[in-house]
């Protein structure tokens, strides 16, 4: 649970060796990055936003991206020292890094460790070379087993991640591949359903027939088979995707799910941050370029802040929590409701109903959704949810 | 007879679409003086850019002449181009009465169709002498000698001094003029000193003048200042202007016996002037108004939606402006739960709603879903009374209906002998009884009594999509008589969707609510909960499909980074919401209802 006070770290890293075909997220490819360069902003943004957040204890840092095991390992120290420098920390604090499994970054591995990384998180994807290609990853499964390994063996802490319903893939397959990846794990897996994005090639591929993902009826049963081996195996799911052994879970994700603050730092990177009983949300600009001239300018690479408007921020907070398979507290959800309760953003009837289904429930304390309203996540929240009439036209 | 008589010729120019009559008529406009070479555009008839671009006259026009002919007299010709679709029947057969003849146009490439027959027998029924005009000569596919046959043959008209001639190049243009003022007859009466009786032929709005009347006198004269009065509403007014058309709009001193031309009024309502009403004097009215009056009556009907809601206001201003020129439009304000606000719009046709359609659409930039065409069914009760029902929604309870009688059509179809097999069984599928089955050289023509509302979907579209566009089709109205009807409902989670009801057959019930269901199951989304879809009669469930529920809908990766994304889609729906309609416990986007409305009838 969140700590008063208490705030996540982001650090975006936007850059890639190549863009795989699924991946939307805000990354580019670039093998001539001045590291030096980026290096002196991360620090410069980090001083700025330091200014802001006076008082705050950071409770977890996470590199992201993009590939942040492409950063030089000395960037990577430089950043921590200077979070250490900024703000107090907390006492056991969890330092992420995303990383791939590639010869040279496994290489990298004893370095980062020394930086201050303790767990990482390696983009397996796959564990066969056929669908690795198709995904577009540029690692062999030979590197991958070989990266589970090492980590294992620097790092206490660590978990990697698999793509699946993959096209042509059926859920005996899956159960193959997944025993395997069962018995490599140590303590976390993030299983992700292969969703097609806009904007992604494989959105043209898809809408042009190229290739075809298992349809929805099929997709549910990936995900049930997935529920019942991880649970079977020690590593039940606490979020829609992500699977973990008791004490294992990522804290640094746990606070988004859990709404708490957490600060973004790098080009698109977002944050949420409270202040004086409001939520704010942060963002900072999405071109790397511009980034990097704004914040050796000025410091401040983002654009300015604006509170969130009360239905918003009550969405979010529900639409994060019910994530979690413990769901989430009603007095959280109280918390967020802006003065009201949180019964007051629901449809009392609508709540029933599903209710009645079996796919919601709640006591006095919580609120939370079964593994079947979990499937149904994105449809069940604006069902139950009250409608916000538009402005009447007359 | 007056001496001025003699040497007036009211004559129209009827054709089946496309065979050349406006551009007949720009020809002997020319030739006669009355625009110059650079004041000819093409049609110039056809004042409205859909008359043009459809190649159909809508509004009657008239325009008088001078011809110098051969014998050294210099006549006035008054040239009477009316509307040429049956859907404006009633507009045609008033033109026609004003005048004494007719040119019949044939297209010498294509021969008689359906509605050169309709439009003959109009003119027959008004005791016209016809000259017959065989067309498009000058072109290579022209073989007149065949369609001067056929003319005799389907028609019977005596074709033997048939004039062959080409409106586009100008042949044969003389020898037109000159069988206008030898073969057609003057005025047959007309007396200036009788009181004042003229003929009014059609009213259109002007922005500058009003309601411009065209008129016909009978007896009498008219004049600025004077007085008149319409006898079947008894509205009087007085005239401020008095002119004729050369085309070009000329202000005369008066209109007298025979001859055609303008008035106004000071008429800002259209409605008041109804196409084949008698005008005459208000201090000195004759004795009996001309024969032949009615009132107009829309037979089609459909309801006009703004697909934005926010444009309703613009759609009622938009059919108010129509409606100032064209008193056969009718409309009324209807609500439906499905599609918001909208009108249930009256037309005198198919073609006449198209032309609605197009025209806001077109000229008053509006997106509009139209619902599936209707026509006015006749309810007898138990007890004994009729009701009208315009709209399938207003269909009273079953057990209070004793019969439904639907309107019928006589279909005139000529069509060339290798497509009649397809046209058959079109007509047979369409509920249609075979009245005449005979063949005019290659092609067959197929007279058939035909429901309406077995014509309002698609029937045209399918006739010419069989006939490979060959097939030309007419038809005249023949009454009401009582069939199988039931009204057939759609219904989502046992709630009917009045948008969609409709009145069929109950032979082609369940064909076509098993398809509506199908067709909406495609289109309605996977929603939370299993949607029932059921199209029912009465109380009867005769076609059901089930949208099943939705089993996985869940974003994978919701990190830090993803929040404000993902929230914008759920708020996206969450608004979305009040814009849809609840059926039971799920909600329908309206762009469902939208597209079953738009992908039309495809069976």
């Amino acid at each position: 649970m969140i700590t008063k006070g208490q705030t996540g770290l982001y650090i975006h890293w936007p850059f890639c060796l190549s863009k795989c075909p699924y991946c939307d997220f805000n990354v580019h490819v670039d093998s001539g990055v001045d590291q030096a360069r980026w290096c002196a902003a991360y620090l410069k943004s980090l001083e700025h936003v330091a200014g802001l957040t006076e008082g705050r204890i950071i409770s977890s840092i996470f590199f992201g991206g993009g590939t942040p095991s492409l950063m030089l390992p000395s960037t990577i120290a430089a950043i921590i020292d200077k979070i250490h420098a900024l703000w107090p920390c907390v006492n056991d604090l969890e330092v992420t890094l995303e990383a791939n499994p590639s010869t040279v970054e496994i290489e990298k591995f004893s370095a980062f460790r020394e930086a201050g990384i303790n767990r990482v998180s390696v983009g397996v994807q796959a564990l066969n070379d056929k669908d690795l290609k198709f995904l577009g990853r540029k690692h062999s499964a030979k590197e991958a087993l070989q990266a589970i390994e090492i980590a294992s063996k620097i790092f206490d802490r660590f978990s990697f991640d698999l793509i699946y319903a993959r096209p042509g893939q059926v859920p005996e397959d899956w159960r193959a591949e997944l025993t395997q990846a069962l018995a490599l794990a140590r303590g976390h897996l993030s299983l992700y359903q292969l969703t097609i994005e806009r904007s992604t090639p494989f959105y043209l591929d898809h809408t042009r027939g190229v290739f075809s993902i298992p349809d929805e009826d099929v997709a549910a049963d990936f995900y049930l088979l997935t529920q019942e081996m991880t649970s079977q195996a020690g590593l039940a799911s606490y979020e829609v995707s992500n699977h973990a052994a008791e004490g294992h879970q990522s804290r640094h994700n746990l606070t988004y799910w859990h709404y708490g603050d957490y600060i973004g730092i790098g080009p698109g990177a977002h944050g949420r941050l409270s202040f004086e009983g409001k939520k704010y949300a942060t963002r900072e600009h999405y071109a790397p370029p511009i980034w990097l001239e704004r914040v050796e300018k000025s410091g401040m690479g983002g654009h300015p802040f604006a509170p969130l408007p009360a239905e918003e921020r009550f969405t979010e907070a529900l639409m994060m929590g019910l994530r979690l398979r413990g769901g989430v507290t009603l007095a959280h959800l109280d918390a967020q409701a802006s003065g009201g309760k949180w019964r007051d953003y629901v449809d009392e009837e609508r709540l029933s109903r599903v209710r009645a289904q079996g796919w919601l429930d709640y006591d006095s304390e919580r609120l939370w959704l079964s593994v079947e309203g979990m499937l149904r996540l994105n449809a069940l929240i604006p069902y139950i949810l009250k409608a916000q009439p538009e402005a009447v036209c007359v | 007879m007056s001496h001025k008589l003699q040497h007036i010729r009211n004559f129209a120019i009827i054709a089946h679409i496309d065979h050349g009559k406006s551009t007949l008529a720009d020809r002997l406009i020319q030739t006669c003086g009355g625009l110059e070479e650079r004041e000819m555009t093409e049609q110039v008839l056809d004042n409205m850019d859909i008359e043009k671009e459809r190649g159909i006259t809508i509004k009657a026009q008239t325009v008088r002449l001078e011809y110098k002919a051969d014998d050294g007299i210099v006549y006035q010709l008054n040239l009477m181009d009316t509307p040429g679709h049956v859907d404006f029947a009633y507009e045609v057969s008033r033109s026609l009465a004003s005048c004494e003849g007719s040119i019949l146009v044939v297209d010498s490439t294509q021969g008689v169709e359906a509605q050169t027959l309709a439009n003959v027998y109009q003119a027959l029924d008004n005791n016209h002498e016809i000259i017959t005009a065989i067309n498009k000569i000058d072109l290579p596919a022209a073989d007149p000698d065949k369609v001067r046959k056929e003319v005799e043959d389907v028609i019977g008209l005596d074709a033997s001094e048939a004039v062959n001639c080409s409106g586009k190049s100008g042949i044969g243009t003389h020898d037109l003029l000159e069988a206008i003022v030898k073969k057609l007859p003057p005025p047959l009466e007309g007396d200036i000193t009788k009181p004042t009786k003229a003929l009014l032929v059609d009213s259109w709005y002007d922005a500058y003048l009003g309601v411009v009347v065209l008129v016909r006198v009978i007896d009498g004269t008219l004049s600025k200042g004077q007085k008149i009065k319409f006898m079947s509403n008894g509205a009087t007014r007085e005239i401020d202007r008095v002119g004729m058309f050369t085309p070009k709009k000329v202000v005369l001193d008066e209109l007298g016996p025979g001859e055609m031309g303008f008035i106004t009024a000071a008429i800002k309502d259209i409605s008041e002037t109804n196409v084949g009403d008698t005008i005459t004097d208000e201090k000195r009215p004759c004795a009996k108004a001309l024969p032949g009056f009615k009132p107009s009556v829309p037979m089609v009907f459909c309801s006009f939606y703004p697909a934005d809601a926010s444009e309703f206001e613009k759609l009622r201003d938009s059919l108010g402006k129509l409606k100032l020129n064209d008193a056969s439009l009718h409309y009324e304000m209807e609500t439906s739960q499905a599609l918001g606000l909208g009108f249930r719009c009256g037309f005198l046709g198919l073609l006449h709603m198209e032309i609605i359609q197009e025209r806001l659409e077109r000229e008053f930039d509006l997106d509009l879903i139209p619902t599936a065409p209707s026509v006015v069914y006749k309810i007898n009760l138990t007890d004994g009374t009729q009701r009208d029902i315009y709209n399938p929604v207003d269909m009273p309870d079953v057990v209070k209906i004793e019969s439904i009688e639907e309107p019928w059509i006589k279909a005139t179809i000529l069509v060339p002998d290798e497509y009649l097999g397809g046209l058959l069984k079109l007509c047979q599928d369409r509920r249609g009884q075979q009245v005449e089955l005979t063949y005019a050289g290659a092609r067959a023509m197929l007279v058939y009594k035909l429901p309406l509302n077995e014509v309002v979907f698609d029937f045209y579209d399918r006739l010419k999509s069989l006939s490979k566009g060959y097939a030309s089709f007419d038809y005249e109205l023949d009454g009401y008589a009582p069939n199988q009807l039931v009204k057939l409902e759609i219904k989502v989670n046992d709630e009917p969707v009045d948008a969609l009801a409709m009145i069929v057959h109950r032979d082609n019930a369940e064909f076509r609510g098993r398809h509506m269901c199908e067709r909406l199951k495609e289109l309605i989304p996977r929603q939370m909960f299993k949607i029932a879809i059921q199209a029912a009669i009465g109380g009867k469930i005769i076609a059901r499909e089930d949208v099943s529920a939705l089993r996985k809908d869940v974003t994978a990766k919701c990190y830090g980074g993803d929040v404000s994304r993902k929230k914008k889609l759920l708020e996206k729906q969450k608004k979305g919401k009040a814009k849809m309609r609840q059926y039971g416990a799920v909600e329908i986007p309206q762009s469902a209802f939208i597209n079953a409305l738009k992908m039309g009838d495809d069976r």
